[in-house]
C-alpha cells in the first residue's frame, strides 16, 4: 500500500457516534486521497451512510476528527459541506423534477447579479446556462439539453444531471451511494468510464455498493466495514471477491448460490402468446425460471399482468387449474405469490408493522369469522422472523424502521406466510446487503429443492372454500433479476426480455453472462 | 398496563412506548385532561358536576357518532365532506317519515339507509371514477343539502313527539339509565367501531389501504369493496348522529349542521389521525371531540365570548397536529 506520501484529500480519524444505546460506529477511520476511487463496503447496517451523512453534513461525530486537505473540517449542515466541495449523489436521486437541467445543476449556487448577498437578485440565466454547459461537458455530455425539464430525463441522464451539479460546484470529494441501483447494464459502464474521468481530475472518490464485482472494476482501494468498525481493507487489485465478502460477513461465505436437487414436476404457470410480453412459457414445480433483460425492457409489465395488477391485452396465462386473467386477490387464493421491486412504493406499507406487512394477504387464520386477534398475528409472524433472521424488536415494529435486508425478508416472508406454490419475484435482492441475499438464495434453493420451507405454518391451514390447485410439495419460482451472476447462479433456466419480447427459455448451461447480454440487447438477432 | 390501543393501528406491549409515543398515544388523553381542569381551575367544582359533565357528552354525542364513521374513512387515507348534509338530510327524512305515520324504530332506520344512500354513492364515485375523495364529496355535499332542501320544501318539518325526541333527554329526572339512551348508543358503537378497527380483517384492511394502497392491492385487498363499504358505514354513521341532532331540534331541519363535517374532522385529526391514511384511533376521536366539548361549554360557562371559543378550538387544532408533525419527525 506504499503510495507516494501525499496528505489525504479527506481524512476521518476515530469516528463515532450512538443514537441513544446503539453505537452505530465505534471509532471508524477512513482517508481518502485525491485521484482515488476507494471502495466503502459493508452490509446493511454496517454504518456506512452513518459515516458518510457526517462527511456530508448531515450528523455530528460525538468523537473523531475529520479534515479536509489537511485543514480541520466540521461542516454545520449540508449547504456547508457542499460550499466545502463534498458532493453526494445518493441511490435516491434529490433532483427536482419540474425544474429544468441547468436551473438543477445550480440549484443553491444560482449565479445572480449584484453578488450572492444581495437579496432577491435576479438570476443570470446566460451565465447559469454557461456554468450547466460546462459542467455538463466536463462529464462528456454536452448533448443533454440545459433547458429540459429534469423530470424528462431517464434515470441514467438525471445522475448525469446530479454529477454534474456536483462538478458545477466545484467538488473535490464525490461520494456515490449505490449508484448503479437503477442504472442498465450500458448505463454502468458509462458511469465507470466517468469515474475514470473525474478522478483523472484529482477528484477524491467514495464509492459505495453491494456489488462487489463493481467494486472490483471501478475502485483502486477497498475499505470494509463491519458493526461500526473497520474491518480490513486493501488494495482492490490485491482482494479476490471472496475475501471481501469474508470481511463483511466476518466469516467465509460458503456456496453463495445453493443448488439442491431439483426435479421438475408438473406444470404450474402457462403462458401463451401473452402480450404484454409476447411470453410463451411453461413454469413447472421445482424450477427457478429466471428472467434476464435490461431495464425497461418490459420485465416488470410481464410480470404484473401475469398477477392481475395490469390488464392482459391478448394471449392465455393459467395458473394450475386456473385459466384466464384473475386480479391480485384471486391470485393469492390460486396459490401464487409475488414480491415488488419497488420495496419502498408497493411491497412494503412503510407506517404498518412488521407483522401487518407480513400477514396482510392471509388473515384468515387469525380469528373466527372476519376477525383478527393481534396475538395470533404476532406469534405468526415471530415465526418467521425466526425463521428468516429478521432483525426487529417486537412483530409490532414499525416496518419503515428495518434495515433495507430485513424489509425485503418481510416481503418474502409474507410469501412462505401465505404458502403459495407459485412465486413471482421482481428484483428480489435489490439493494440488500450480501449476507441477506445468500439468504434469500438458500430460501429460494429450498422452496424449489422440497427443502424445510415447504411444510405449511404451524396451526395454518388453507382458507375454508378455497380449492388449492396444489398443494404442498416444491413450489415455483418466476424470477426477474439484473444482476446476471444471480441469474446465472440461481436459476435451472433462463429466458431474456428484449424490447418487449420474451425469447424462449434454455438450461441455465446454454447461458453465459456474455451471451445473456448479447440477447438482452438485441445484438444476437434471432 | 398491558396492551395499549396505539394511534397507528398497532398492538404493543407498554414496554415498546418511549416517551415520544407516550406523547403521541395518550396525548390527547393528557390534553383532554389539561384543558378540563385548566376550566376546572377557573370556574371552579361545579364544572365537574354529575349535571354538567352529562351536559357536556350530550354536547358531543352529535359530533362523536359522526366522527366514528369518519375515523375508519380518515384511516383509509379518505375524506368525507358531506358528512353535515347526511346529518340534515338524516333530520328530515326522519321528520318525515314520522309525519306519514311510520314508527319511530321505522322513521330513524329510514334515516340510516338514507344515508347509507349517499355514501355509497360517494363510494361508488370514488372507485369508478378515480376521482380524490376530497373533491368527489365536495360535490355530494351540495348535492346531499339540496337534496334534503327539496324533501323538505325548504322549511322545518314537524313531527309528532315520540321517544326519539328522548334520546339526548337528561337522565337527572329520572328518565334513563344513568345516563341518557342516545349517549349509550354512542358508547356501545364507539366500542363495535374500536373493535371493527383493531380486531377485524375489515379494519385491518383500512389501515393497511391508508397507509399504502398499493400495498394492499398487492397483497390481494379489494380496495374497490373495501372503499364503498367504509363509505357506506360512515355515512350511516353520520345519518344515526342525524337522528340524535334530531332528537334534539324535535324536527326536521334541511339547514342544520352546515360546516359540521369541519368539526368531526378536527375531532379525528386532533385525535391523532393523518389525513394521509393509515392511522387514527377511536379513543383519540372520542377525545378529540371532547376537547372541544370541553372549551365550548367551558367558554360560555366562563363567559367568555364565542370568538375566545372559536381561537382556543384552532389553536389546538394546530397544536395537535404539530405535535404530531414532530412525532413524525422523530422516529
Amino acid at each position: 500500500m506504499a503510495g507516494p506520501v501525499t496528505t489525504p484529500r479527506f481524512e476521518m480519524r476515530g469516528v463515532r457516534k450512538a443514537f441513544g444505546a446503539t453505537t452505530a460506529l465505534d471509532g471508524v477511520d477512513l482517508a481518502v486521497r485525491g485521484g482515488e476511487v476507494c471502495a466503502l463496503v459493508g452490509q446493511n447496517g454496517a454504518g456506512k451512510s452513518t459515516l458518510m451523512a457526517m462527511l456530508a453534513g448531515a450528523l455530528r461525530p460525538d468523537a473523531g476528527v475529520m479534515r479536509l486537505d489537511g485543514a480541520d473540517y466540521a461542516p454545520r449542515d449540508p449547504l456547508a459541506a457542499r460550499r466545502a466541495g463534498v458532493a453526494m449523489i445518493y441511490q435516491e436521486l434529490s433532483l427536482a423534477p419540474h425544474l429544468s437541467v441547468m436551473e438543477n445543476i445550480v440549484l443553491g449556487v444560482e449565479p445572480v447579479r449584484g453578488g450572492a448577498a444581495a437579496p432577491f437578485a435576479l438570476v443570470q440565466r446566460e451565465r447559469m446556462r454557461a456554468t450547466a454547459t460546462a459542467a455538463l461537458a466536463e462529464l462528456g455530455h454536452g448533448d443533454i439539453a440545459p433547458e429540459r425539464p429534469v423530470g424528462e430525463l431517464t434515470p441514467a441522464a438525471q445522475q448525469l444531471v446530479e454529477i454534474a451539479r456536483a462538478l458545477a460546484i466545484g467538488c473535490r470529494v464525490l461520494v456515490l451511494d449505490e449508484p448503479t441501483s437503477s442504472l442498465g447494464h450500458a448505463d454502468v459502464h458509462a458511469l465507470f468510464a466517468l469515474i475514470a474521468r473525474l478522478k483523472a481530475q484529482g477528484i477524491a472518490i467514495v464509492y459505495i455498493s453491494h456489488f462487489i464485482e463493481e467494486v472490483k472494476a471501478v475502485s483502486d482501494r477497498v475499505v470494509v466495514l463491519r458493526d461500526g468498525k473497520n474491518a480490513g481493507g486493501g488494495m482492490t487489485a490485491d482482494m479476490p471477491a471472496e475475501a471481501i465478502v469474508g470481511l463483511m460477513v466476518g466469516r467465509t461465505l460458503g456456496e453463495l448460490y445453493p443448488h439442491g436437487v431439483r426435479a421438475a414436476g408438473e406444470p404450474v404457470l402457462e403462458l401463451d402468446g401473452l402480450v404484454p410480453g409476447a411470453a410463451t412459457l411453461t413454469l413447472r414445480r421445482g424450477e427457478i425460471l429466471g428472467i434476464a433483460g435490461l431495464l425497461g425492457a418490459g420485465r416488470t409489465r410481464l410480470l404484473r399482468a401475469i398477477f392481475g395488477l395490469e390488464p392482459v391485452r391478448d394471449g392465455r396465462v393459467s395458473v394450475g387449474a386456473y385459466s384466464g386473467w384473475s386480479g391480485p386477490h384471486d391470485r393469492w387464493r390460486q396459490g401464487m405469490g409475488m414480491l415488488s421491486e419497488d420495496r419502498a412504493g408497493e411491497g412494503l406499507a412503510m407506517g404498518l408493522s412488521v407483522a401487518d406487512n407480513m400477514t396482510l394477504t392471509r388473515l384468515e387464520p387469525f380469528g373466527p369469522a372476519f376477525t383478527v386477534w393481534p396475538g395470533r398475528q404476532d406469534r405468526a409472524a415471530a415465526r418467521w422472523i425466526d425463521r428468516l433472521g429478521i432483525r426487529c424488536s417486537h412483530p409490532r415494529q414499525t416496518i419503515g424502521q428495518l434495515s433495507g435486508g430485513n424489509q425485503q425478508k418481510v416481503a418474502v416472508g409474507r410469501l412462505l406466510h401465505h404458502d403459495v406454490d407459485v412465486l413471482v419475484l421482481d428484483e428480489p435482492t435489490r439493494g440488500i446487503d450480501v449476507a441477506s441475499k445468500a439468504q434469500i438464495y438458500q430460501l429460494i434453493d429450498e422452496l424449489v429443492s422440497g427443502g424445510p420451507e415447504r411444510a405449511a405454518p404451524q396451526g395454518v391451514s388453507a382458507p375454508p372454500g378455497v380449492a388449492r390447485p396444489f398443494q404442498g410439495r416444491e413450489k415455483a419460482v418466476l424470477l426477474v433479476s439484473s444482476y446476471l451472476p444471480e441469474l446465472l447462479g440461481v436459476c435451472d433456466r433462463i429466458a431474456v426480455m428484449s424490447r418487449g419480447r420474451l425469447g424462449p427459455a434454455q438450461p441455465v448451461e446454454a447461458w453465459t453472462e456474455h451471451s445473456l447480454l448479447m440477447e438482452a440487447s438485441g445484438a444476437r438477432a434471432s | 398496563m398491558d396492551r395499549a390501543l396505539a394511534v397507528d393501528g398497532s398492538v404493543g406491549s407498554a414496554r415498546f412506548i418511549s416517551a415520544r409515543r407516550l406523547v403521541n398515544e395518550r396525548g390527547v388523553l393528557i390534553g383532554l385532561v389539561v384543558v378540563a381542569l385548566a376550566f376546572g381551575a377557573l370556574i371552579g367544582p361545579q364544572f365537574f358536576a354529575a349535571a354538567n359533565l352529562e351536559l357536556m357528552a350530550r354536547q358531543t354525542v352529535i359530533v362523536c357518532v359522526a366522527a366514528l364513521g369518519m375515523t375508519m374513512i380518515i384511516v383509509s387515507g379518505g375524506i368525507d365532506l358531506s358528512v353535515g348534509s347526511i346529518v340534515a338530510l338524516s333530520t328530515v327524512v326522519t321528520a318525515v317519515l314520522l309525519q306519514q305515520g311510520a314508527g319511530p324504530l321505522a322513521a330513524a332506520l329510514g334515516a340510516v339507509a338514507a344515508g347509507a344512500l349517499c355514501g355509497a354513492i360517494n363510494g361508488l364515485l370514488i372507485t369508478q371514477l378515480g376521482v380524490v375523495p376530497f373533491i368527489v364529496t365536495l360535490g355530494t355535499m351540495l348535492l346531499v343539502r339540496g337534496a334534503a332542501k327539496g324533501l323538505a320544501d325548504e322549511r322545518r318539518v314537524d313531527a309528532p313527539i315520540t321517544w326519539l325526541n328522548d334520546l339526548l333527554r337528561t337522565a337527572r329526572d329520572g328518565r334513563g339509565w344513568l345516563l341518557p339512551a342516545g349517549i349509550w348508543m354512542t358508547l356501545v358503537l364507539a366500542v363495535a367501531v374500536a373493535f371493527t378497527l383493531q380486531y377485524t380483517r375489515f379494519g385491518r384492511h383500512l389501515f393497511a389501504i391508508g397507509s399504502s394502497e398499493r400495498t394492499a392491492r398487492l397483497c390481494g385487498v379489494r380496495i374497490n369493496r373495501t372503499k364503498l363499504a367504509v363509505y357506506t358505514v360512515g355515512a350511516a354513521l353520520a345519518a344515526l348522529s342525524g337522528v340524535l341532532q334530531f332528537s334534539k331540534l324535535s324536527v326536521g331541519d334541511p339547514t342544520v349542521a352546515q360546516g359540521l363535517e369541519l368539526d368531526v374532522i378536527a375531532a379525528v385529526i386532533i385525535g391523532g389521525g393523518s389525513l394521509l391514511g393509515g392511522r387514527g384511533s377511536v379513543v383519540g376521536t372520542i377525545a378529540g371531540a371532547a376537547i372541544m366539548a370541553v372549551i365550548q361549554i367551558g367558554c360560555s360557562q366562563q363567559g367568555l365570548p364565542n370568538w375566545v371559543q372559536q381561537i382556543v378550538t384552532g389553536a389546538i387544532i394546530v397544536f395537535a397536529v404539530g405535535l404530531d408533525r414532530w412525532r413524525q419527525k422523530a422516529t
